[in-house]
């Protein structure tokens, strides 16, 4: 073990040295924690859309800038007639359509019923289905103003509160920002320990090193424990970026999230050791840990959640190490949970780290 | 006189999968021998190497190096050897006394030792103002002292030496192998393997190996009077000319 203290001096210097890797450790969580929260998110705004007014009167027009207003809606144009409004939808000038009918005021005033449609173009299934219902809530909210308005008798309604506990205002970047740090712990200590070794064999030094009479453990706790370090300096960063700027600070504790990241961290850089003990070239072993990383985004609930996935799926995920930390930084960040509660997850990664560091000291062999 | 044995060959064999590379060598090299290890490209002998090194598995055959067995005791051999590979193996983006530390801490010596030691080393090699130059810095003559030097300094029974001087130029050749005898000198062992014919003069006793087997071991002076030849130039061409094995 006295051997370590030569080896981590070793493989300090030479990241230190690198004229690039020090920089990226500081760009990368910069660029992915300032950037990727606002172009991650799920909310569709600024939805086109094609209004036909048959009616042209006062009560339409209040309706249409009523609309206008709305954040969610940029009013491109206002057609003559339905036909005209469809040929908009093809040729992508608009997203949804909304069709005032003739009368429309009329039928207001007198009380009797009248109907609004509403045609989306859902090749963008989720930007239709939502502009659809965004644009029925505004029609709701109008209807209720014109009740009030008018000094008829508003009419029974049934009003649903709906509250949105632990992100009140679904506000997608607090989902988001803390799935984002994982994403940077998979990129930088999962990638740059796979490269390392691999760059040894490369280069020739990795047979030197399997001439010397350093034991497996020992090499391998060199390789590891600076990726480690600087996996804590790049959450450390992130912590204070999604504080700084987004005013985004957990509801839970620091602690239980760094013991996390703890036990994360040495999962994503074993498995990067296990790699680069398998391949031979550079090529070899960027080609499968980008492979096992796009998995770990798109099956890790990162994006989407695990339990719509198909059952092998979501299956499949209870063995991707990613989704217990990502469940893991959710809960602490938004619900506040504690060690107590999340036990079972902390466990799981306590395995995987076991699992994936004893593979990588036994794969690695000092002789063929 | 007799000198005591520091590497024991016997019967030893390395085949990949129907490809034999190595073909039941047996050989011994005494202590402080400068031992020539020669063969054409693909005669063998890098993988003969490596297996003496613990760097490869035989497939059959037994050798002990340091009075180690290589199949059983392979880390106790490497605590005993010193390597110095074909491809260059020192870190080229740590400098001189880093790589200098680096190994002599590997192999155990107390920080204090190798600084002592470091100074004297580079003293002797006139290569104090290098003291703190990166390795890629350097020319490849001055490399490759440097990586020599590296090897032996944690005092090993033996040290491995593949191709060292390929690639350098006479000047330098001359002194790396100065630097050889005085190490032989000091009674490490040095076991080399080359392609110039007029190192092959220099060692002690030469081996050529030809398609995995070994054609020939003696002394370079009694190859030349086996062959009625002058140069071990004309033994190697003589031997090598029968050889089944293309490049």
């Amino acid at each position: 073990m006295a051997t370590l203290k030569y080896l981590l001096e070793k493989e300090i210097k030479q990241f230190m040295r690198n004229a690039f890797l020090p920089k990226m450790v500081i760009a990368y969580p910069l660029m992915v924690m300032l950037v990727m929260p606002l172009v991650t998110t799920m909310d569709v705004r600024n939805i086109k859309m094609s209004i036909v007014d048959n009616d042209h009167s006062s009560t339409s027009q209040e309706l249409i800038n009523k609309i206008g207003a709305s954040n969610y809606f940029i009013l491109e144009t206002l057609p003559e007639s339905y036909p005209a409004a469809l040929t908009q939808v093809e040729f992508g000038e608009a997203d949804v359509i909304m069709e005032i009918p003739k009368d429309f005021e009329q039928n207001i005033v007198s009380g009797s019923a009248t109907e609004i449609q509403i045609s989306a173009n859902a090749v963008n299934g989720s930007k239709g289905s939502l502009g659809s219902s965004y644009l029925g809530t505004i029609i709701n909210d109008f209807n209720t103003e014109l009740h009030k308005k008018s000094a008829t008798a508003a009419p029974a309604m049934l009003q649903l509160l709906v509250q949105n506990r632990c992100n009140q205002f679904l506000d997608y970047r607090i989902y988001m920002i803390p799935a984002l740090m994982v994403v940077l712990l998979i990129l930088l200590c999962g990638l740059l320990p796979a490269l390392n070794i691999v760059q040894e064999k490369e280069k020739g030094t990795m047979e030197q090193m399997n001439v010397t009479p350093i034991s497996k453990t020992t090499f391998i706790l060199a390789k590891l424990i600076p990726y480690w370090v600087m996996g804590f300096i790049v959450l450390t960063l992130c912590f204070v970026i999604a504080w700084g700027v987004y005013g985004l600070v957990p509801q839970g504790s620091f602690i239980t999230i760094y013991a996390a990241a703890a036990l994360f961290i040495l999962i994503m850089s074993g498995f990067g050791l296990i790699i680069s003990n398998y391949s031979a070239t550079l090529q070899q072993a960027l080609f499968v840990v980008f492979f096992f990383i796009m998995v770990f985004m798109l099956m890790s609930g990162l994006f989407t959640p695990t339990r719509s996935m198909p059952t092998w799926a979501a299956w499949v995920s209870a063995f991707i190490p990613p989704r217990y930390f990502i469940e893991i930084m959710r809960n602490v960040y938004l619900k506040g949970s504690d060690f107590a509660d999340m036990y079972a997850k902390f466990l799981a990664l306590g395995g995987f780290a076991l699992v994936v560091n004893c593979v990588a000291v036994l794969s690695y062999k000092k002789r063929v | 006189m007799k000198r005591e044995t520091v590497i024991k060959v016997d019967n030893l064999t390395k085949r990949f999968g129907s490809f034999t590379a190595v073909d039941s060598i047996s050989f011994e090299v005494g202590r402080g021998e400068i031992f020539g290890f020669l063969g054409a490209n693909g005669a063998g002998k890098t993988t003969a190497m490596r297996i003496l090194c613990g760097l490869s598995i035989p497939t059959s055959g037994n050798a002990t190096v340091a009075g180690f067995d290589i199949a059983t005791q392979s880390e106790q051999v490497k605590r005993n050897i010193g390597y110095m590979s074909q491809k260059f193996s020192l870190y080229d983006d740590l400098n001189v006394w880093e790589n200098i530390r680096l190994f002599a801490g590997i192999y155990g010596m107390e920080a204090r030792d190798i600084a002592t030691k470091t100074d004297v080393l580079l003293q002797k090699l006139n290569f104090e103002s290098e003291r703190n130059t990166l390795i890629k810095a350097l020319p490849l003559g001055w490399k490759q002292k440097l990586a020599f030097s590296v090897a032996i300094f944690h005092n090993p029974k033996i040290v491995f030496l593949d191709e060292p001087t390929g690639g350098v130029d006479p000047a330098t050749r001359r002194q790396f192998w100065e630097m050889i005898y005085e190490a032989a000198e000091s009674g490490i062992t040095i076991f080399v393997t080359t392609h110039y014919m007029d190192e092959a003069e220099y060692c002690n006793r030469v081996s050529i190996m030809v398609d995995g087997h070994i054609a020939a071991l003696d002394s370079p002076n009694n190859l030349k009077q086996q062959f009625e030849v002058d140069t071990m130039n004309e033994v190697f061409q003589h031997l090598v000319s029968n050889a089944k094995r293309g490049e």
